[in-house]
């Protein structure tokens, strides 16, 4: 019977180990220093890099956690603090709602929304497929931070005397603030790997490009292209593209779970 | 604690705020023109855009191939400077725009058949009844009694055949329906034409890429890409009879000739079909790309630039097509084409 | 709680700009699904009710039905529910159960690492890997002898709605694994003990104690899973054949409704094709609406019931 759990459990794990075995070979192989510089080149000619996708997804990341870390922060602030009637229940509903909600209907959102009126793929329209899935998430991850501070200390800030707004940040956010960072750097991984929402927002580019207004590069939306091509080369590219993604998205976990860890 | 997560909060913010620097020192930084379509010429269409942003340090044309379904989809809603499209647009598409739009052809391709077949060498002979009968699900093995018949010298498998097809709005599949229905009274019947139609049978695959990797990928698999595709991933494509009853192979010299007349029947809009093309040597499935740009541009420095484009598009860029299996436009087409892109203007005043 | 105090506009200040944000917030959630409503509004005049049912998919004459695609997305989320959850309860119940105690936070950590890895990264070692391996070692055979067999029939692409299937199993593994690891965890340790006493084999007390306490956890751990392996995007396309048909053999490929907005979206032509495609984003997006609710509110009762000792 145990031997039953057991293989259960290494067949649950076993994916995992196949997966990163195969990024860390196929991935590695062309793992250049070009890969990381250089620019696409044309289709069916070998060489060339992803360079424009890695500054493109960290140029569309903080873009979006530039005004989405604040919303959702003090949103969660709200619901911890005035979290008790019917507006706050429908803001916790909605949040909750959002955090279901398969990631493509935030591609569809962002393209009705942005690409139609701006008459233009962006990187912003890209941003706010993304803040779609970050905010929701941080949402109530920063309300459950705030939380789990116990009232004592909220109360004996106030019995001294600090006003409630002050004793609100001074004290409770930054005691839970570990907590909340690590909500953060946890949604910031996610929306990194985020595909269907650039598809037809950012859409893609092939050159350098930072202005915001116009179609950007990301890594997994090159992943993606190249995966379902038919060059060697591209396939190749697809795997060193997937292993910085996931190097980058597993970095960010690492320092994320490291936080919280520090707090205890 | 508190220190790392401050540092972690200084780096962030740096790196923000170098990125507006840097997103602002780019302000003078090379205009940015965006084009989406076709999967057809995107072979040539990269090497051009690739080459002429090298010889143009001022403009990079950003394309993204989605098809040319997205490329009309786009270029009517506006979200793109150009569209691409194998598949000409229709009155009732056109009556939808909010002006007038050209189709400026760029080069012709071939659209072949692809087999992946290891027993099997290059160049089996398949004939226009054999294609419809295996897309319409008809002919299911590879050593049916048909295909046998024509091709006595090879050992067919007895394998399923696996059907790929396009899964997105293409031009491709434009030309290769146009060809299906022309050629064959059942297909006409039942599937028709067009870039996008109901399958009876097969898998979808995303762009001329995603069909050459589905039957790159599946033993047994058949499927329909352009030239270019064909060649750089070194399928096996199958040879096909033409309308003279010849079984002719893909190459250049074949579509070329399948466009020699062509040129003297050329519409003033340029949208003209290839398929079943007269002609000894003739490819049967060959087909025009265009370009479409508006007449009317509404951004100048954007209109002139794409214009100067399609000038050298049209001459020098002609140059590159051969490398690549696609064929040049002919001389006297290249002549019209030249006289039409006059027409684009901004603000009345032609952006030649 | 007095409010007037010493700080009282500063403090209703901050109560009002924190509200702003969280109404910005209740804001951003209606307009998407005021913006999905609008988009989908002439597709849902033209076809109606028939929608759901219909078969059809044909850009060229403008007909469009979801059936397909609804289909799709069910079927490989029920196969990759039949597959994951087994495994992940076995799994939970070795991790607390039987394992030693120092393995339970690296079996958490990777775990958390499965759930961390983005969908299109899955898809892609599912082209390359997982399709190729099921196509030869598994579905080739398996037409071969069993080919008669509806569920089975060939021809054998690869891309499947099997390979979907498959993929998306292991994609909510660790979502299910977590949830049936907390619930296990619910399980008071007297109850436990009680069985071991009374002469119970271990297998025993994981079948009494564990099965009749655990269940209504692990259904809504299950359902938690279908919520998420409904609305998987890129691996699924990836993997799945992209075929607007709803076929009954898992070696046939399928579409879901994901996949299709993915593949479609920028290239239709035509507001009845738009507007369609949007109305199966609607669809969708109700579909997981409502598996998520049920999910949590079987979780809350489970939560519920087991801080009253139950």
């Amino acid at each position: 019977m145990k031997a039953l759990f057991c293989l259960a459990a290494i067949l649950v794990l076993l994916p995992l180990f196949l997966i990163l075995f195969d990024l860390l070979i196929k991935g590695g192989k062309e793992l250049k220093l070009t890969l990381l510089i250089d620019l696409p080149h044309p289709v069916g000619e070998p060489g060339g890099g992803i360079a424009n996708g890695i500054v493109g997804t960290l140029v569309i990341t903080l873009m979006t956690m530039l005004w989405s870390v604040p919303t959702a922060v003090m949103c969660g602030i709200y619901l911890a603090e005035y979290g008790k009637g019917k507006f706050a229940s429908a803001v916790r509903f909605a949040a909750d709602t959002m955090t279901g909600v398969p990631s493509i209907i935030m591609g569809i959102f962002g393209y009705i929304l942005l690409v139609l009126p701006m008459k233009r793929f962006s990187a912003w329209a890209g941003a706010a497929a993304l803040s779609m899935i970050f905010i929701p998430v941080v949402v109530r991850t920063t309300e459950e931070m705030l939380r789990t501070v116990p009232t004592t200390v909220r109360e004996a800030a106030l019995a001294l005397g600090i006003a409630r707004w002050k004793a609100t940040l001074r004290i409770t956010v930054r005691t839970a603030w570990p907590g909340i960072l690590t909500g953060i750097l946890l949604a910031m991984a996610r929306i990194l790997g985020e595909t269907a929402p650039l598809l037809f927002t950012a859409l893609g580019n092939q050159f350098w490009q930072t202005r915001l207004d116009q179609p950007m590069a990301a890594v997994p939306l090159q992943v993606f292209t190249y995966a379902i091509s038919p060059y060697e080369d591209w396939h190749d590219k697809a795997w060193a593209g997937a292993l910085v993604l996931i190097t980058m998205v597993l970095v960010i976990n690492i320092v994320a779970r490291v936080l919280t860890r520090e707090k205890r | 604690m508190r220190r790392i997560s401050g540092i972690l909060a200084g780096t962030a913010v740096a790196l923000v705020l170098s990125l507006a620097v840097v997103t602002g020192a780019t302000a003078a930084d090379p205009l940015m023109i965006n084009g989406a379509g076709a999967t057809f010429p995107y072979p040539l269409y990269s090497k051009w855009f690739y080459e002429y942003s090298n010889a143009n340090p001022g403009v990079r044309f950003n394309y993204q191939s989605i098809g040319s379904g997205g490329g009309i989809k786009q270029i009517t809603a506006g979200t793109v400077n150009f569209g691409a499209t194998d598949a000409p647009m229709t009155e009732e598409g056109m009556k939808k725009l909010p002006g007038a739009i050209l189709h400026i052809p760029t080069a012709l391709g071939a659209v072949v058949p692809v087999y992946n077949l290891d027993e099997v060498p290059a160049g089996l002979k398949l004939t226009s009844d054999l294609l419809a009968g295996i897309y319409l699900g008809k002919i299911t093995r590879w050593n049916d009694p048909k295909i046998a018949e024509l091709n006595k010298t090879v050992t067919l498998p007895n394998a399923d055949i696996v059907v790929a097809h396009r899964s997105d709005g293409s031009g491709t599949t434009d030309i290769f329906t146009k060809y299906l229905t022309t050629v064959n009274a059942e297909w006409r019947a039942k599937v028709g034409r067009g870039p996008s139609v109901n399958w009876p049978v097969g898998i979808g695959g995303k762009g001329n890429e995603g069909v050459a990797g589905v039957v790159k990928q599946t033993p047994g698999a058949i499927g329909y890409v352009e030239l270019a595709y064909a060649k750089q991933n070194k399928m096996k494509v199958a040879s096909l009879r033409n309308k003279e009853g010849n079984f002719v192979s893909p190459t250049l010299e074949a579509t070329s000739a399948a466009a020699a007349g062509m040129a003297k029947s050329m519409p003033d809009d340029f949208r003209v079909s290839l398929v079943d093309a007269p002609g000894k040597e003739s490819w049967p499935i060959s087909g025009l790309t265009w370009i479409l740009v508006y007449r009317d541009q509404t951004d100048e420095a954007r209109g002139k630039a794409i214009v100067q484009f399609l000038k050298w598009a049209i001459r020098d860029g002609q140059k590159m097509e051969a490398a690549l299996d696609y064929a040049p436009l002919p001389k006297a087409v290249v002549e019209k084409v030249d006289l039409a892109l006059k027409q684009i203007s901004f603000k009345g005043k032609s952006l030649y | 709680m007095a409010r007037k105090t010493g700080g009282n506009i500063k403090d209703l200040l901050f109560e009002r700009t924190t509200g702003a944000f969280a109404f910005l917030v209740l804001f951003l959630a209606v307009l998407l699904f005021a913006v999905l409503l609008r988009e989908s509004l002439p597709a849902l005049r033209k076809f109606g009710a028939s929608f759901f049912v219909t078969g059809t998919w044909d850009p060229v004459l403008e007909t469009f039905g979801a059936l397909p695609f609804i289909y799709g997305t069910v079927v490989s989320s029920f196969l990759a529910i039949l597959i994951a959850v087994p495994l992940s309860v076995g799994a939970a119940i070795f991790i607390n159960e039987f394992a030693p105690p120092w393995m339970k936070t690296p079996v958490s950590f990777l775990a958390e690492l499965l759930a961390a890895i983005p969908s299109v990264i899955y898809g892609l070692w599912g082209i390359f890997v997982l399709v190729p391996v099921l196509r030869d070692v598994f579905m080739k055979p398996v037409t071969k002898y069993l080919g008669w067999v509806p569920l089975f029939k060939g021809p054998v692409y690869g891309p499947s709605m099997l390979a979907a299937g498959v993929l998306l199993s292991i994609m909510i593994v660790p979502f299910i694994l977590s949830v049936s690891r907390e619930v296990l965890a619910t399980v008071p340790q007297l109850q436990k003990e009680a069985v071991l006493s009374l002469g119970g084999t271990r297998w025993e007390m994981i079948r009494i104690v564990i099965g009749q306490h655990c269940l209504p956890g692990i259904f809504g751990a299950t359902i938690l899973g279908l919520g998420r392996a409904l609305g998987e995007t890129m691996a699924v396309t990836m993997v799945i054949g992209n075929r607007p048909e709803a076929l009954l053999s898992l070696f046939q490929p399928g579409y879901s409704m994901a996949a299709v907005i993915a593949n479609e979206f920028t290239e239709a032509v035509g507001d009845v094709y738009l507007s369609s495609l949007v109305l199966i984003g609607l669809i969708l997006f109700a579909m997981t609406f409502a598996v998520n609710l049920a999910a949590k509110w079987i979780l809350s009762r489970m939560v519920a019931r087991a801080s009253r000792g139950i």
